[in-house]
């Protein structure tokens, strides 16, 4: 018997489904890391001077987190809306077409609120660290 | 026939009567007390970051006493939870609430937790790594394995060379100013403050600040070979009119000795080639691959913290400093003779 279940996302075709959602929070989280780290260790080493100020820096890690938070933002609701429009009760562990679309949109969500909490704990060092000391 | 034997001897365990339940017996409580006492006492003496005697170990102390209550306080809770779940209301518990458990115990409340942490965290890292204030007292430390180098500031403005003891004045902050010879070293003095790697090729800085006059001991914090653990050395917090006493004494070279033995024992030192590796300020040794021994006898222990500096362990430490220090750099001196070697500890002991 192949009819459809009755709670079916009516226009979810499993082939249009693609797992590059799950990973782009981590990988803007990454990114994020990488480009403080490599910022940072390059105005102490080269540009800071006798003062050894990180001002310039922190207002850096200010542009960075902002854009960071937009993208994890971004992705995390395209995640949510896949859990919201697939009607039907939140079960997604059957070996359906609708509950894997289900399952990749909490991965999505999921990762994307800890990607969110990493991201913003990056950020937190630009708060409290005033020079290269 | 086996079994029938391991059953003859458990019967007469198996027959024991029951305790139905755990009860305190005196007995119980005393073990537990002991084992706190036990326990506690490990957090003091003078290698402790729990029995803190400098400004960075106090915030470092205050860090881990937060941590660690926090830590007791999420386990408690957590065991409550679970023995709630598991023998209080066994029966299945209502989906909505559960949910609500998962969401606000799993993510809501560890993540608050950990931003608290590294607030309190961040918050104290600025004070820890901050240079020590204008005209403070310098001390250079290069790392040897496995042995310690301390530059001193003379009173003159020049700088002279110790090994394997410092001495700091009370009530001021002093700047370590960290190099290696070889390899990676970490130089920490728990009782006073945090730890900084010594990495080859560059210069690291410390700042501590200690508070409390006391004999402390600092030890080599990053594994640097098969002495790692033997790299350690004296801590010494004076107040400012001793230290600079002492300071002045020890940027003066070496006294001759006065004694028939300990002047034989100068002889059989620059005779047995000691001074090719080590300097005695004032004399004709001047060698530079080991510890300065000027005022050698004026330090608390010998080989770098190893042993008490008295003159049996230095006996065995010239003649076998292999079995003390593994990989040592310094041969054994065993061929010495008896009087040789009398003399030559009585000299060494003399240099104060």
């Amino acid at each position: 018997m192949d009819a459809t279940p009755p709670n079916a996302v009516p226009n979810a075709k499993e082939s249009d489904e693609s797992l590059l959602a799950i990973f782009v929070s981590p990988a803007v989280w990454a990114a994020h890391f990488m480009a403080c780290y490599i910022t940072a260790a390059v105005w102490c080493e080269k540009f800071s001077g006798d003062s050894l100020s990180l001002a310039p820096v922190r207002v850096a890690f200010g542009v960075y987190t902002l854009l960071a938070v937009a993208l994890i933002g971004v992705n995390g609701w395209f995640g949510y809306r896949r859990i919201r429009r697939t009607p039907g009760d939140h079960a997604y562990g059957a070996d359906r077409a609708e509950d894997r679309h289900r399952f990749l949109g909490y991965v999505t969500t999921l990762l994307a609120g800890l990607s969110l909490v990493a991201t913003l704990f990056v950020a937190a060092v630009a708060l409290f660290v005033e020079t290269c000391h | 026939m086996i079994m029938h034997a391991v059953n003859q001897s458990l019967q007469p365990i198996l027959d024991r009567p029951r305790r139905a339940t755990f009860s305190w017996s005196r007995r119980s409580i005393a073990r537990w007390a002991l084992l706190a006492v036990t326990v506690c006492t490990g957090c003091q003496g003078p290698q402790s970051a729990l029995s803190p005697a400098g400004e960075g170990a106090e915030q470092i102390a205050a860090l881990f006493w937060a941590m660690a209550i926090g830590a007791g306080m999420i386990w408690l809770v957590v065991i409550g939870l679970a023995a709630y779940a598991l023998r209080i209301v066994p029966q299945p518990h209502d989906k909505r609430s559960s949910r609500r458990w998962v969401i606000g115990g799993g993510v809501i409340v560890p993540t608050l937790l950990l931003s608290i942490l590294l607030m309190f965290g961040l918050a104290i890292l600025p004070a820890l790594v901050r240079p020590a204030p204008e005209g403070s007292l310098h001390v250079e430390v290069v790392g040897v394995r496995w042995w310690w180098r301390f530059i001193y500031p003379s009173p003159d403005g020049g700088s002279f060379e110790l090994a394997n003891e410092v001495r700091l004045p009370v009530g001021e902050p002093v700047q370590f100013d960290l190099r290696s010879a070889d390899v990676i070293h970490g130089f920490w003095i728990p009782s006073l403050g945090g730890k900084v790697d010594m990495i080859p090729g560059r210069q690291t800085r410390l700042t501590l600040w200690p508070t409390a006059v006391g004999t402390y001991r600092g030890v080599c914090a990053e594994y640097c070979g098969a002495s790692h653990a033997k790299m350690a050395f004296d801590v010494v917090v004076m107040p400012r009119e001793e230290f600079d006493a002492w300071l002045r004494q020890q940027a003066q070279d070496a006294i001759d000795p006065s004694e028939p033995d300990a002047r034989r024992g100068s002889e059989v030192f620059l005779k047995s080639g000691c001074g090719g590796c080590h300097a005695v300020r004032g004399t004709a040794a001047d060698g530079s691959i080991g510890p300065d021994l000027t005022h050698f006898g004026s330090r608390h222990s010998l080989a770098a913290g190893s042993l008490e500096n008295s003159p049996d362990n230095l006996r065995r430490w010239i003649t076998e400093p292999q079995s003390i220090k593994p990989m040592a750099v310094m041969p054994g001196y065993h061929t010495l003779s008896d009087a040789d070697l009398a003399s030559l500890i009585a000299y060494l002991q003399g240099l104060e």
